[in-house]
C-alpha cells in the first residue's frame, strides 16, 4: 500500500456514486420557527467510489466529511442530491427497502467508547446484527461471533464480556467486527483511529487494510490526518466547508498536490526524518462559518495565494491530470 | 491473523451495577433512610396480624373525648374510642401504598411521554411537552376540587389523580436522557443495522437511561406521600373511617390543644418516610450518576 491500481480515477465498476449531494440543517429562528439560515453541511458534492477501491476522505474538523458518510448510510437524510448504491437510489428507498441494503453497507464510528451499548455483551452486540438479518441459526450464531472476533483479532472467549473490560483499540476492533457480521460490501469508516493511541492506531489501520484485502470490500475512509489516509487509501478526497477541493489517486496528492488548501494540509503532516526541509503553508484563523461561508471560493478567506478575483464564481472541480481534479481557479499557476 | 492470548485478558472488572451498590452502601444517610423504609414497611404489612384491635373497633371507655396514652392504648384512643396505634399501622398501609402505586403510575406515564417525545423530536416532541407544559401549570388544588364534587374519592382513583399529577418532571427527565442518547454512536450503529423505533427505544436507550428514571421513581414516591396526605388532610383523599396518615393528622388537629398525642404520630410518620425517601433517592442518584 498504497496501490496504485491502474486508471484509479476511472474504476472499472462504480459501487457507489454520489452525485450533487447537499445537506442543509435550517437553523429555525423568529416567531413561528420558519427556517430562517441554513449550515450548509455538504455543499453540492460528486464522486464515485469504485468496488474493492479505499477513497480516503479528509478535511478539517466542520468540513461536512462525517455528514457525507452519515448521509450515504441515510443516518442523516440528504436535502438533495442522488445516492447511487450499486445503481439504487439509496436517498429513494422507502424504510422497508432501506433496511434489506442496510445489510450491504456498515459504518465503523469513531469513538469506541461510545459505539458500543455499554449494557451489551458482545454476544449481544454482535448477534443482534446477525438475528436483524436473519443470519445463521441459533446454534450457528456462536461460531459465528467467535469467527468475527478472531477475524478481528480478539480471542472469541471474550465473547460474554461488556465493552467497559477492553481497551479502546479492542473495542474499536470489537465496533469493527460489529460492522463486518453481516458481510457488508461498503463501509463507511468514520475516523476510525482517531480516538486512539498512535501505537495503538498502526494496529487497528493494519487490521483494516488486512480486512478490505481479504473480503474485498469497498472503503470510504473518513480522517482528518493525511499521514493515515495515506496509507490504506487508493484515492483522496479533500474537503473544505461542504465542498471537494481537490480529488486525485493518493500517490499523486502526497506527491503533488495541487489545490492551496491541499498543499497547507500536506505541509502539517510530521515527517519522521530531521533533514526534510519543510515549506510550512501556515492557514490564518479558524474554517469560517458554513451558515455565511465567503462567496465565490469558500477557501478564499485563508488562502495564502487569494486575490480578488477569488470572490467571484465558485470555482469547478477541473480535470488537470489522469484521476486528478482540483477546483482552484489558479489551477495552472501552481501547477 | 494476530491472536492475543488468553493470558493478556483483561482482568474482569466489575460490573457497572456492582460498582453502584458498593457507591450506594457506602452512603450512610440512603442505608439509613433503607433501613426505615424496609422496617417501616414491614411494620404496615406484617403489624395489623398481632395488633389487637381492628382499625374501627370501638373502646367504648373512651368515647368522647380522646384517650390517653396506657398499656393498653400505647398512642391513645381517638374520640370514637378506637386505637390510635392501629390506626396508624393501618393508616400506612394505604399512605405506603398510595405512595408507592401513585409513583409507579407516574414513572411509567413520564417514561413514556419523555421517550415518545425525546425520540422522535419534531411535532411530536412539541405537542407532548406544551401538554407537559399545561399540566405543570394547572394548580393541583383546585383541580382536585374539582374533580372531588364529581366522583366519590376511592383508593384506586387517588392513586390515579395522583400518578396523573406528578409525571411531568419525569417526563422532562426522561425527555433530555432520550434526546441525548439517541446520538450516541451504539443507537447509530443499531440503526445502521436497520433497527426499527421499538427496538432502538427499548433496547439500546433506554436501559441507558435507567438510572436517572429509577432516582426520579424514588423521589416520585416522596411527593406521591405527600400529595396523598395532604389530599387526605384536606378531606379530598380517602374518606374516614378508613385512615391514612392525612386524614389521621385531619381528625387529630381538632384536638391539638389537650391531645397531641394523636397528631404528632402520623406526622411524625409522613416527616421520616418522606424524608427516607428522599434520602436514598439521594443515594441512588450518586450511585448510579457518579459524574453528576
Amino acid at each position: 500500500m498504497p496501490i496504485d491500481a491502474p486508471g484509479a480515477g476511472a474504476p472499472s465498476e462504480t459501487l457507489l456514486r454520489v452525485s450533487n449531494l447537499k445537506k442543509h440543517f435550517p437553523i429555525r429562528g423568529g416567531l413561528f420557527g420558519q427556517p430562517a439560515v441554513a449550515v450548509k453541511a455538504i455543499d453540492d458534492i460528486s464522486f464515485d467510489i469504485g468496488r474493492g477501491e479505499v477513497v480516503g476522505l479528509v478535511g478539517e474538523s466542520g468540513s461536512g466529511k462525517t455528514t457525507v458518510g452519515r448521509t450515504i448510510l441515510r443516518l442523516t437524510e440528504p436535502t438533495s442530491g442522488q445516492i447511487l448504491f450499486d445503481g439504487q437510489d439509496i436517498a429513494a428507498l422507502t424504510p422497508q427497502q432501506m433496511r434489506a441494503q442496510r445489510k450491504r453497507m456498515q459504518i465503523v464510528f469513531q469513538d469506541p467508547d461510545a459505539s458500543l451499548n455499554p449494557r451489551e455483551t458482545i454476544r449481544q452486540a454482535i448477534g443482534r446484527a446477525l438475528r436483524l438479518h436473519n443470519i445463521g441459526t441459533r446454534g450457528e450464531r456462536e461460531g459465528r461471533i467467535v469467527d468475527l472476533l478472531e477475524q478481528v483479532g480478539l480471542s472469541g472467549d471474550y465473547i460474554d464480556r461488556y465493552p467497559h473490560e477492553f481497551s479502546g483499540g479492542q473495542r474499536q476492533r470489537i465496533g469493527i467486527a460489529r460492522a463486518l457480521a453481516v458481510e457488508p460490501e461498503f463501509i463507511v469508516a468514520d475516523e476510525p483511529v482517531s480516538a486512539l493511541d498512535v501505537s495503538v492506531q498502526a494496529q487497528v489501520i493494519n487490521l483494516m487494510e488486512d480486512l478490505t484485502q481479504r473480503l474485498n470490500l469497498t472503503m470510504l475512509f473518513i480522517a482528518h490526518d493525511l499521514a493515515v489516509v495515506e496509507h490504506i487509501s487508493n484515492r483522496v478526497i479533500v474537503m473544505y466547508l461542504g465542498k471537494i477541493m481537490e480529488i486525485a489517486p493518493s500517490s499523486t496528492l502526497y506527491a503533488a498536490p495541487r489545490h492551496p488548501y491541499t498543499r497547507a494540509l500536506m505541509s502539517a503532516v510530521p515527517r519522521p526524518d530531521p533533514t526534510f526541509k519543510r515549506q510550512r503553508v501556515l492557514l490564518q484563523g479558524d474554517i469560517p462559518s458554513p451558515i455565511n461561508p465567503p462567496s465565490g471560493c469558500v477557501f478564499r478567506s485563508r488562502c495564502p495565494v487569494a486575490g480578488p478575483e477569488c470572490a467571484g464564481n465558485v470555482p469547478a472541480l477541473e480535470q488537470i491530470g489522469e484521476g486528478h481534479f482540483s477546483a482552484c481557479i489558479k489551477n495552472h499557476e501552481f501547477a | 491473523m494476530v491472536d492475543i492470548s488468553p493470558s493478556l485478558a483483561p482482568p474482569r472488572a466489575r460490573r457497572p451495577l456492582g460498582q453502584a451498590v458498593a457507591r450506594f452502601r457506602r452512603h450512610r444517610m440512603a442505608m439509613g433512610g433503607l433501613v426505615f423504609l424496609v422496617a417501616m414497611g414491614l411494620i404496615v404489612v406484617f403489624a395489623p396480624f398481632f395488633l389487637p384491635y381492628t382499625y374501627d373497633g370501638q373502646d367504648f371507655n373512651f368515647i368522647g373525648s380522646p384517650g390517653a396514652m396506657s398499656a393498653q392504648h400505647w398512642l391513645g384512643t381517638d374520640e370514637l374510642g378506637r386505637d390510635a396505634l392501629t390506626r396508624l399501622v393501618y393508616g400506612g398501609r394505604v399512605s405506603l401504598g398510595v405512595g408507592l402505586l401513585g409513583a409507579v403510575i407516574s414513572t411509567v406515564l413520564g417514561t413514556a411521554i419523555g421517550a415518545v417525545s425525546g425520540f422522535y423530536r419534531g411535532l411530536v416532541d412539541i405537542v407532548l411537552m406544551r401538554f407537559t407544559d399545561v399540566m405543570l401549570s394547572i394548580p393541583t388544588l383546585p383541580l382536585v376540587l374539582l374533580l372531588s364534587t364529581f366522583f366519590r374519592p376511592s383508593p384506586v382513583l387517588l392513586i390515579g389523580i395522583v400518578g396523573g399529577l406528578i409525571w411531568m418532571g419525569t417526563a422532562r427527565l426522561v425527555r433530555a436522557q432520550f434526546l441525548a442518547l439517541r446520538e450516541r454512536e451504539y443507537v447509530e450503529a443499531a440503526r445502521a443495522l436497520g433497527a426499527g423505533g421499538a427496538r432502538l427505544m427499548f433496547r439500546h436507550i433506554l436501559p441507558n437511561a435507567v438510572g436517572p428514571i429509577s432516582v426520579a421513581a424514588t423521589l416520585a414516591v416522596g411527593t406521591s406521600i405527600m400529595m396523598e396526605s395532604g389530599l387526605s388532610f384536606l378531606g379530598f383523599g380517602i374518606l374516614p373511617p378508613v385512615p391514612t396518615w392525612g386524614n389521621l393528622l385531619n381528625a387529630a388537629s381538632a384536638w391539638l390543644g389537650i391531645a397531641p398525642w394523636l397528631a404528632i404520630p402520623p406526622g411524625l410518620c409522613i416527616f421520616c418516610t418522606v424524608l427516607a425517601v428522599n434520602f436514598v433517592g439521594e443515594g441512588l442518584r450518586d450511585a448510579l450518576e457518579p459524574r453528576l
